[in-house]
Formats: C-alpha cells, sequence, structure tokens
C-alpha cells in the first residue's frame, strides 16, 4: 500500500463517524483553544465548526504569527524600509499590515526596495547579488520558522556576508500559553497545540506548562480526521476528568523534536522577552540574536529603537487573539474591516482569525 | 507559510532537494533535516524540510482511526436494532 500521508486524513466517511463519536461522548459545555493559524484555517476550510455539537466551543488563540506581531515592530519594519541603502525581505503575509503611520506595502508603491521571499535561502540569495546593498530579513513567525532564519544566519556567517541581518521578532508558543492562563477572562478547557511548532520543539516542550496547570493538551495535525481526532482525545480526556498531554501526530511529532532544528535554534538565538499584540510582554516568549552573531543583528546595525505604538483605534484584535471575542464581536469586522481594506493585522494574514471568519463564516 | 501536504523528496543535491507536492516541483533545503533520503515524505516550511513523516506511526495512526469508526459502526448498529 502507498500512502501520500494525506488523503487517507481527509476521507469524508471517516470524519463523519468521528463526529458522531465526539457527539456521543461530549456532555460538558466546553471551550477548547487551538494555537494555530493553519488549524483555524484548516477548521474553517473544512467546515468542523458547524458539525460538532453545540456543547463544544473552537476558539481561535494567538496562533498567527503575524497578527501577533506587536504594533511598534511592524512601525520598526516601516521605519527600515526607509533608510537609504536597505532593502527590506520580507513573507509575503507582512505586506499589509497597516502601522502607525504606513505599511510596507505602500512604502514599496512610494519606490523602497521591499521584496517578498518565500524562504530565507531566497533573502541570502538577494544579498548575495547585490553586495552594495543591506539586505534585512524580517523574521516574524514561531518555532517553526525561526530555525530557517537561524540557519540563514549561520550560513551568512559561514560565507562571512556583510551585507545580511535579520530583525528577530520571533515568538515562542509555550511561554505564550502560559500568558493566556494568568489572563483572568480567558477560559480555556482544553488546548488544541500547534502541529508544526511541535515538529521542532516535541511534545515533552509543553510537559512543564501541563504539569503547572493540568489541562488537556493534544498536539493535532492538520487534515480534518487530525483535528476531529485531537477534539475527540480533548473531549475523552475531559468528560473522564483524566487531563493528559497527548500526541494525536505521531506521524510527525516526537517526543523531543527536531533536534537539528532545535540546535542551530539555540546556536544563533537566546530566549529575550517579547511584546504581543493584544496580550503584552511575556517574559522569555521571544528571541534575540545571540552577541556571537551581533554582526547580523539589523537592531544594532541600524540602531532601531521600538517606540511606543498604539493598536489600530476600534481594532479588536487583541480580544480576539485572546479568545475574549470573535470577529463578528468587533464593531468594525465587514462593515469597515475588510481583506481589501484591512484595520487590523488579524484580517490581513490568510491566517488571521478575523480573514478566516469573513471568508469562511456568514456571521 | 505551512505547507500542511507533506512533499515527497524526488532528487538530492548538496543539501537542497526537489520535492513534489501533488504534482508541482519544488525545493527545499535540507539544512535543517538529518539523514534525508529520496522518496521521504517531508514536512516543508518556508522552504526547509523540517520533518520526515514516520510510515510506521502514520499507518498506526490510521490503524487507529479506523477502529474508532468501526466501533461506532457497531453502536450505531446495536442502537438502530429495534426493541424485542
Ligand atoms: S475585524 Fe478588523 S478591526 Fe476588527 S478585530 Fe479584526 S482585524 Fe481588527
Amino acid at each position: 500500500m502507498t500512502i501520500k500521508h494525506s488523503e487517507e486524513y481527509r476521507d469524508a466517511e471517516l470524519s463523519r463517524r468521528l463526529v458522531e463519536k465526539i457527539r456521543q461522548t461530549s456532555r460538558r459545555p466546553i471551550r477548547l483553544m487551538e494555537v494555530c493559524g493553519t488549524h483555524t484555517v484548516s477548521i474553517f476550510r473544512s467546515g468542523i465548526r458547524s458539525v460538532l455539537p453545540q456543547t463544544i466551543a473552537l476558539l481561535s488563540g494567538p496562533g498567527c504569527p503575524v497578527c501577533v506581531t506587536d504594533q511598534a515592530e511592524i512601525d520598526a519594519f516601516v521605519a527600515l524600509a526607509r533608510q537609504p541603502g536597505v532593502t527590506v525581505a520580507t513573507f509575503g503575509d507582512l505586506m499589509r499590515v497597516p502601522g502607525s503611520a504606513s505599511s510596507l506595502q505602500r512604502e514599496k508603491a512610494e519606490g523602497r526596495d521591499v521584496r517578498i521571499v518565500y524562504s530565507t535561502v531566497d533573502a541570502l540569495a538577494i544579498a548575495q547579488k547585490d553586495p552594495g546593498r543591506q539586505v534585512v530579513f524580517l523574521g516574524v513567525g514561531f518555532e517553526t520558522t525561526a530555525p530557517t532564519v537561524a540557519a540563514a544566519v549561520a550560513a551568512a556567517a559561514g560565507l562571512k556576508l556583510a551585507n545580511f541581518s535579520v530583525i528577530s521578532a520571533h515568538k515562542l508558543v509555550p511561554p505564550a500559553l502560559e500568558a493566556l492562563m494568568a489572563i483572568e477572562a480567558v477560559r480555556v478547557d482544553g488546548f488544541i497545540l500547534p502541529g508544526h511548532v511541535s515538529v521542532i520543539i516535541g511534545l515533552d516542550a509543553y510537559r512543564p506548562f501541563f504539569e503547572r496547570h493540568r489541562l488537556p493538551c493534544v498536539v493535532a495535525g492538520f487534515e480534518p480526521t487530525d483535528i476531529l481526532q485531537a477534539v475527540d482525545m480533548l473531549v475523552g480526556q475531559i468528560e473522564a476528568d483524566r487531563p493528559a498531554l497527548e500526541n494525536a501526530y505521531p506521524r510527525a511529532v516526537s517526543a523531543d523534536g527536531n533536534a537539528k532544528a532545535r540546535k542551530v535554534l539555540a546556536e544563533v538565538f537566546e530566549p529575550a522577552d517579547a511584546c504581543w499584540r493584544g496580550i503584552g510582554r511575556i517574559p522569555a516568549s521571544g528571541l534575540r540574536i545571540r552577541a556571537a552573531y551581533a554582526a547580523f543583528d539589523a537592531e544594532r546595525r541600524f540602531g532601531l529603537t521600538l517606540p511606543e505604538a498604539k493598536p489600530p483605534k476600534g481594532c479588536a484584535c487583541g480580544e480576539i487573539l485572546t479568545g475574549k471575542k470573535t470577529p463578528p464581536e468587533c464593531a468594525l469586522f465587514r462593515k469597515v474591516c475588510t481583506p481589501l481594506d484591512p484595520v487590523g493585522p488579524c484580517m490581513v494574514s490568510s491566517e488571521g482569525t478575523c480573514a478566516a471568519y469573513y471568508k469562511y463564516s456568514d456571521a | 507559510m505551512c505547507l500542511a501536504i507533506p512533499s515527497k523528496i524526488t532528487k538530492i543535491d548538496n543539501q537542497m532537494a526537489v520535492i513534489d507536492v501533488d504534482g508541482v516541483r519544488r525545493e527545499a533545503s535540507l539544512l535543517l533535516l538529518e539523514d534525508a533520503r529520496v522518496g521521504d515524505y517531508v514536512i516543508v516550511h518556508a522552504g526547509f524540510a523540517i520533518s520526515k513523516i514516520d510510515e510506521a506511526s502514520a499507518l498506526e495512526t490510521l490503524a487507529l482511526l479506523k477502529e474508532a469508526a468501526a466501533l461506532m459502526d457497531a453502536r450505531i448498529d446495536r442502537e438502530e436494532e429495534p426493541d424485542a
């Protein structure tokens, strides 16, 4: 039998039966939070919300990297693009996020050199091709993306590239889970943990969090049956009063993660405090470039400071990222804020909760 | 940014792999992966292969899912039995 590791998990019949099983087991009203933008999109696209029983509410957490990027960081990206001789290389998702006064897209339209890349490998190639320009990669993302940025920095060091640097605005998932638990208004009965962050950090990385809170946690893959299986496991744990840290994605996630990726990550970065949109400063929830690689740190190279910046007026992204509100509860949703003319990052990113609601639900 | 669909490695050349995603060819760096081989299914994120799919675990998960589904069928059948 050859398996392709995708279609098998989209079997409608299998999904139907899993839903049926969940319907039969689920008694208590519960709130489950998915902490990954790719899960949010997959849940909407497959219509999982509408087939689950009334007892189960699915909330989207702070799992979209662009959405949790602080306003001050967006402003710093824009400031960087305005520096003469600088080429900014970024993933496409960031382009349209409005900063306090401008966006990268607007800067590009006004003639600044902002380029969308698919990978840090492309950013390195731009730097190698054009030694006369300072190429800065905007490092935004979680533990899944950070190793790809670390690998680029290590490669740049090996090549002794003098015109490549990185802004590290990366965020780490376990400290964010911890911070969520400390917010009083946030009520979560179980977490659907991000599959591809877990590929890197491994299941055991959540163990301290789990032991402290004894809250049901299941790592999930991204196909419909993967997510349904995780929901089924969470419901099972909750109904039996037996919280556990479980892995519903063992084909990709191991106990200790990807050792090689973790090694390069630790070689280039060290944990640092970081500001999250909607949550604020969380201790040791970000990554900064280690002193040994200071030459590749754009913040140091360009003397960037992050001024205080306020999120867009009326935008409820902060409450949405912490599960306190859903997009239809934002006064601007659909009326003023649309994917074509977004007010906040949650409407910009394809992984943003507001964008997913806009696209897939009538509410 | 994540390609949720695993891709098959069709060629490896100096830490770069050619991958096939549902018939579309792309390149992925192997800098973050230990011992990748041609024929492996990998998860690719932002141009880097970050994990191999473990075939044995995949088969086990599928078997478990089917087992859960079969149990369900048994239960549904029982419920549908007319009362004697
Ligand atoms: S709908 Fe727009 S304004 Fe409202 S929270 Fe979402 S992104 Fe912000």
